[in-house]
């Protein structure tokens, strides 16, 4: 099971490099919210994959806020962006 | 041990639906394809994750709380994914050339043809009204003028948005 941790946390790590460098890259402010909002779900994936190795169940409310965070965010961002690039 | 197995493929999974997502949106070419491969870890990679907590812990009592947590985000994330889409839209993040079809650029064009002949053909109506009655004709267009621009002002500032 311990491999199996790390294997998962290896995967996590790779895809939050890559969400990251969209993140830093994107050439609009559109991508780089769809970014971070790819980085949020990464982390409540870690969130979990934390919960299930220590098994204890602490992060749930975490997981709750973490995604009422990204909505509030994405569609606030998403509101307010203009029409220059 | 058979839990183990159930938990580890599960987890996997979840791992590479985020891994899916990191490689669409470093490798895909536009906000819209990007959008497509964001939308994975979201519900999938969260749902396989949640179903790997729950068989881990083998309790029915959680469950309640992962399928609050699940749905919840089952509810926000398509909300969101419409208000980056819409703003990728109008403000023209997107690449047609790569777009098979378009129905919304029909929507607007039509929306955009209806509007300016509604913004025509109610300058002949008062128009026509002002010989017939001498007096009241100055107050009607006044109390029809601010409504008449107003619902046009905001479709139209899309249309020219998109035009433009």
């Amino acid at each position: 099971m311990t491999v199996v941790m790390y294997v998962v946390g290896g995967i996590l790590a790779v895809a939050l490099a890559f969400a990251l460098f969209r993140a830093v890259r994107g050439p609009s402010i559109l991508d780089r919210v769809l970014a971070l909002d790819v980085v949020l779900a990464i982390i409540g994936a870690a969130l979990v994959v934390n919960m299930v190795a220590n098994r204890h169940l602490d992060n749930l409310v975490l997981l709750v806020t973490i995604s009422l965070i990204g909505f509030i965010g994405s569609v606030t961002v998403a509101r307010f962006v203009t029409d220059r690039k | 041990m058979a839990t183990d197995v159930v938990v580890a493929v599960l987890m996997i999974g979840g791992a590479l639906m985020s891994l899916a997502a990191g490689i669409g949106l470093a490798r895909f070419p536009d906000l819209l394809s990007r959008m497509h491969a964001a939308t994975k870890p979201q519900v999938l990679g969260l749902l396989l994750f949640l179903l790997a907590l729950a068989v881990e812990n083998g309790t029915w009592l959680l469950v309640p709380v992962l399928v609050l947590c699940w749905v919840f985000q089952l509810l926000t994330s398509p909300v969101s994914a419409h208000m980056v889409g819409r703003a990728g839209y109008r403000t023209r993040h997107l690449r047609r050339d790569l777009l098979t079809l378009d129905e919304l650029d029909d929507v607007v064009a039509r929306a955009a043809a209806g509007e300016a002949e509604a913004h025509e053909s109610p300058q002949p109506d008062p128009a026509a009204g002002t010989p017939a009655i001498g007096g009241p004709v100055p107050v009607d267009p006044a109390v029809v003028d601010p409504a008449a621009p107003r619902a046009p002002g905001g479709t139209g500032r899309r249309a020219r948005r998109d035009r433009a």
